[in-house]
């Protein structure tokens, strides 16, 4: 069933580009991103609608999952925020703003060699709490926050 | 046309840490230009790292993450000769992938 429907979801955006091939502007190869971006949960104009979009009910507060950001940032336009989860079998990683225009900025997925660790790096709008959730092997969540002050937003003009 | 992607991995004992450059404006769609002009959205949506072809990482990106965004990923058992290569994918369907040789 499952395989079926991505098999129909993959026909039908193939006939939607295929006029566009011609053009030069799209080149074949898309295999590569076999995901499709969430545009529900990433539009979302709050933390609560982004994870329920997600199917995140509940996330347990957990000291396994360690942020490290600065305390203060100058420059909302690029804080660096890195995650790392002790909690065994990490599978993914969700960063969200709480604050921002759209809060979630991020979701990873660890595969095969890779530890759980990410550093990226955000924009933020103005002072606001940042969340990052941790989903394990068995489904449950867990939630790690910090409080980033920020001298000068980073996401207008 | 896009800018290269830069990927860097050092070894330490076990674990390598693995620093990836995405040269790409991650334009918000909610800044101005100098006449008023909204500068339209434009964004990485999916990249992938893999490790010898090998899925290491996949991820979806918001506008909210920063212009050029530089990220680091950590792996183990990752030796002299393997190949890293990263694919991203942006929201007007632009793709661009690059690969290199961990020395």
């Amino acid at each position: 069933m499952e395989l079926r429907r991505k098999f129909l979801k993959g026909g039908a955006s193939a006939a939607l580009l295929a006029p566009l091939l011609g053009t030069g502007l799209l080149v074949p190869g898309r295999a590569w991103a076999a995901n499709e971006w969430k545009r529900n949960a990433f539009t979302a104009r709050s933390s609560a609608d982004a994870l329920k979009n997600l199917g995140i009910a509940a996330a347990m507060e957990s000291r396994d999952v360690v942020i490290n950001a600065p305390e203060i940032a100058e420059n909302g336009a690029k804080v660096e925020v890195e995650i790392s989860s002790k909690l065994p079998n990490t599978r993914s990683l969700l960063l969200l703003a709480d604050k921002n225009p759209m809060p979630l900025c991020a979701e990873i997925n660890f595969a095969g060699a890779a530890l759980p660790y990410a550093k990226v790096q955000l924009k933020m709008a103005e002072t606001m709490r940042i969340r990052a959730i941790v989903r394990t092997a068995d489904g449950k969540t867990h939630v790690a926050f910090r409080e980033i002050k920020v001298t000068l937003g980073g996401c207008g003009g | 046309m896009s800018e290269p992607i830069r990927i860097r991995a050092q070894i330490q004992g076990e674990i390598a840490d693995i620093r990836i450059l995405m040269q790409h404006p991650m334009e918000t769609g909610q800044r101005r230009d100098e006449n008023g002009q909204t500068l339209a959205m434009h964004f990485i949506q999916l990249f992938t790292v893999k490790l010898n072809g090998q899925l290491l990482v996949e991820g979806q990106l918001n506008t909210s993450i920063s212009k050029n965004p530089l990220f680091a990923f950590k792996a183990r058992g990752v030796k002299a000769g393997d190949k890293l290569s990263v694919h991203w994918t942006d929201n007007n369907g632009a793709e661009r992938q690059d690969e290199m040789t961990i020395a």
